[in-house]
């Protein structure tokens, strides 16, 4: 199916009434999620995660798809309006966004980001319609050996960029590959660290680690810091939300460069929108003929951060739809959605299923505008859902969470475990031990067992089938590399202020 | 007095978890006539973690803690976290809604300082509200 015709029976997916009904539920959910601090897209996806089983494919993913980038939209609102980033990927537009708010633009603020967000979000769109496909016929040559490496490389991308402490990023991923191999061996039906507890034997599911670490681990972080900043009056009306033709005109270069800097960013496993947001920062600063005035309140300063958080979505789906390799939380999140539906991320899954591909496509292009519509006019009463209780906020999310665990397995014992990795959560959080490679650990962790079992298989138990062939022997040699950063001083200087 | 680092402590815990999944791991088949046994993938990962584990506990012994750790703010969350424990073993007996009435309760009146007919007409409302969405509406059964 070429471009052209994927895209048309896309829209005829997307265009259906209860499709663009959920892309719509999808979108305000994500854009309120966006909006409140501490609740991130994946902890949203996640507790939503059990809901969908009642749902079509297609709806659900073009549901889940749409918190994913409508958090983005959202994450601007706050850090605009309160200084407090809805997510990390937010920070970079604190800088010149809040002190446009401060210096009585916060309109402008807002509806440049609106616009920076539908026009970058619609590139990274457009990249993933012309990119995945071709991608997806290039891995169908893969074999195990070469999945194996694959799967080292993205987890050990993730490590790279997971956190400041790469040691701490690695021993996260292997408690994820832990957590995957707990249950029966599927290859000799032994049963592995069930410590004789039955209801281990059939493994841990990923809904309870995905909840408990996100959604229970924010709460009780959020519960550790209570604060907050004042926040400062959102202009009324639409005309007051529009940024002027010189704004516009400001942030042209700002567009483009959040648009291929968010998207190619995107692309690579581990990166995420945090840091494509900070580079896209860091470039139009950069080029800019006024360096001196950002940080002050500048326009681009918004438009390129925000642009660059919203192309990344697009991106981050490539390697996900395509090789099966997800590279944040939130893409791992959607990973585990599609693996719990039945269908099986990697080359085969867009000519299997171009229904679900090109209408999840679709209902991007969907979905940005009508994040542009919803975010331009409706900014002030979003801002009004930071005034939702934290007591009574808190408390919900709990009973989602435990609701969530509890209808997919019916079983008490995952809601136990649902309370430990909620501890776990926090405590990773205050120890800075990364939560993204954790579950970047269990959701490869089944598959990256089985490739090099059934690698070794192939080879009659001998390693060299890693090294001699030519793919594998790459990717591993750029696995051990990333790995060793540690040891070259400059470069992981480098890294580590890149990610601070 | 000037406290051990948080890593040292984190640093030793992940080594008794790789020591448990290299023990554990030995007790499987590593190498059979088919290929690699269950014990294969675990042992090595295992290895990697104690060392790792060691390598972030000796790095971080000669360390103190710099910042004081705030025993405030971990006390809500610890404080948090065990109601909730206690909500999700009340929910076998009370089942979901009066459980979660009463974590609604707790977190508004002992966490938030909320007057008790708030907590009370929150942890109501939250409750009734989660019955009508989730039994009545979307037909879910509730714990």
């Amino acid at each position: 199916m070429d471009v052209v015709s994927g895209l048309l029976h896309g829209f005829s997916v997307a265009l259906q009434p209860l499709n663009l009904l959920w892309c719509f539920v999808g979108v305000l959910l994500g854009t309120i999620v966006g909006v409140m601090p501490g609740l991130g897209p994946p902890a949203t996806i996640a507790m939503l995660l059990p809901l969908t089983f009642m749902m079509n494919p297609a709806s659900a993913i073009i549901m889940l798809a749409g918190i994913y980038y409508g958090a983005k939209y959202g994450g601007s609102t706050t850090s605009i309006l309160l200084n407090v980033p809805g997510e990390s990927a937010s920070v970079a537009t604190c800088f010149d966004g809040y002190q446009m708010a401060r210096n009585g633009r916060a309109g402008a603020a807002l509806g440049i980001a609106a616009i920076a967000s539908f026009i970058a979000g619609t590139v990274g769109v457009f990249g993933l319609m012309l990119i995945a496909p071709p991608l997806a016929k290039l891995s169908l040559a893969f074999s195990s050996p070469e999945y194996f490496a694959l799967m080292t490389l993205g987890l050990a991308m993730v490590v790279l960029l997971g956190g400041e402490s790469m040691v701490k990023a690695l021993l996260a991923t292997l408690v994820g590959l832990w957590l995957a191999g707990i249950g029966t061996d599927l290859f000799s039906q032994t049963s592995r660290f069930t410590f004789g507890r039955m209801e281990l034997l059939s493994g841990i599911d990923f809904v309870v680690v995905a909840i408990g670490v996100f959604a229970i681990g924010e709460v009780l972080a959020n519960m550790h810091e209570r604060g907050g900043a004042p926040a400062i009056a959102v202009p009324k009306g639409l005309r007051n939300l529009l940024p002027t033709k010189q704004d516009l005109k400001d942030s042209r270069f700002a567009f483009a460069n959040g648009s291929l800097v968010g998207f190619f960013i995107g692309v690579l496993p581990g990166a995420g929108s945090t840091i494509a947001s900070f580079i896209a920062y860091g470039i139009e600063k950069a080029v800019s003929r006024r360096p001196e005035k950002f940080g002050q309140g500048v326009v681009e300063g918004v438009a390129a951060p925000e642009g660059a958080n919203n192309a990344e979505t697009g991106g981050a789906l490539i390697p996900m739809l395509t090789l099966g390799i997800p590279g944040s939380s939130t893409t791992a999140v959607l990973l585990a959605a599609l693996v719990l539906w039945g269908f099986k991320p990697g080359p085969l899954f867009i000519p299997e299923n171009p229904a679900l591909f090109w209408g999840l496509v679709a209902s991007m292009y969907i979905g940005n505008a009508m994040l542009l519509v919803l975010n331009l006019p409706l900014v002030p009463l979003f801002a009004q859902v930071l005034r939702a209780p934290t007591y009574v906020l808190y408390p919900l999310i709990l009973g989602i969470s435990v609701v969530g665990v509890y209808s997919t397995s019916g079983s008490l014992f995952d809601v136990w475990l649902l309370a430990g990795f909620g501890l776990a959560g926090y405590l990773m959080r205050k120890l800075e031990y990364p939560s993204a490679p954790l579950i970047l650990g269990l959701v490869l962790g089944g598959a990256m067992e089985r490739a090099l079992r059934q690698s070794l298989m192939m080879s009659d138990g001998s390693l060299s089938i890693l090294v001699s062939r030519p793919v594998p022997a790459v990717m591993l040699s750029l696995a051990l590399l990333i790995l060793l950063v540690p040891l070259f001083g400059k470069f992981n200087a480098w890294r580590v202020k890149a990610l601070k | 007095m000037r406290s051990r680092s948080p890593d040292f402590w984190s640093g030793l815990a992940l080594a008794a978890l790789g020591g448990t999944i290299v023990y554990e791991a030995r007790g499987w088949e590593y190498l059979g006539q088919d290929g690699p046994g269950p014990g294969f993938f675990p042992l090595w990962y295992g290895i990697v973690m104690v060392a790792l584990s060691l390598l972030l506990t000796i790095t971080s012994f000669r360390s103190t803690s710099e910042e004081a750790i705030d025993w405030r703010g971990a006390g809500r969350a610890f404080a948090t976290w065990a109601a909730l424990v206690i909500a999700v073993a009340l929910m076998k007996w009370t089942g979901f809604a009066v459980a979660f009435a009463a974590l609604t309760f707790f977190i508004a009146c002992v966490m938030y300082r909320r007057r008790l007919w708030v907590g009370a007409v929150s942890g109501v409302v939250a409750a009734a509200a989660f019955y009508a969405v989730f039994v009545l509406a979307l037909d879910v059964k509730l714990p």
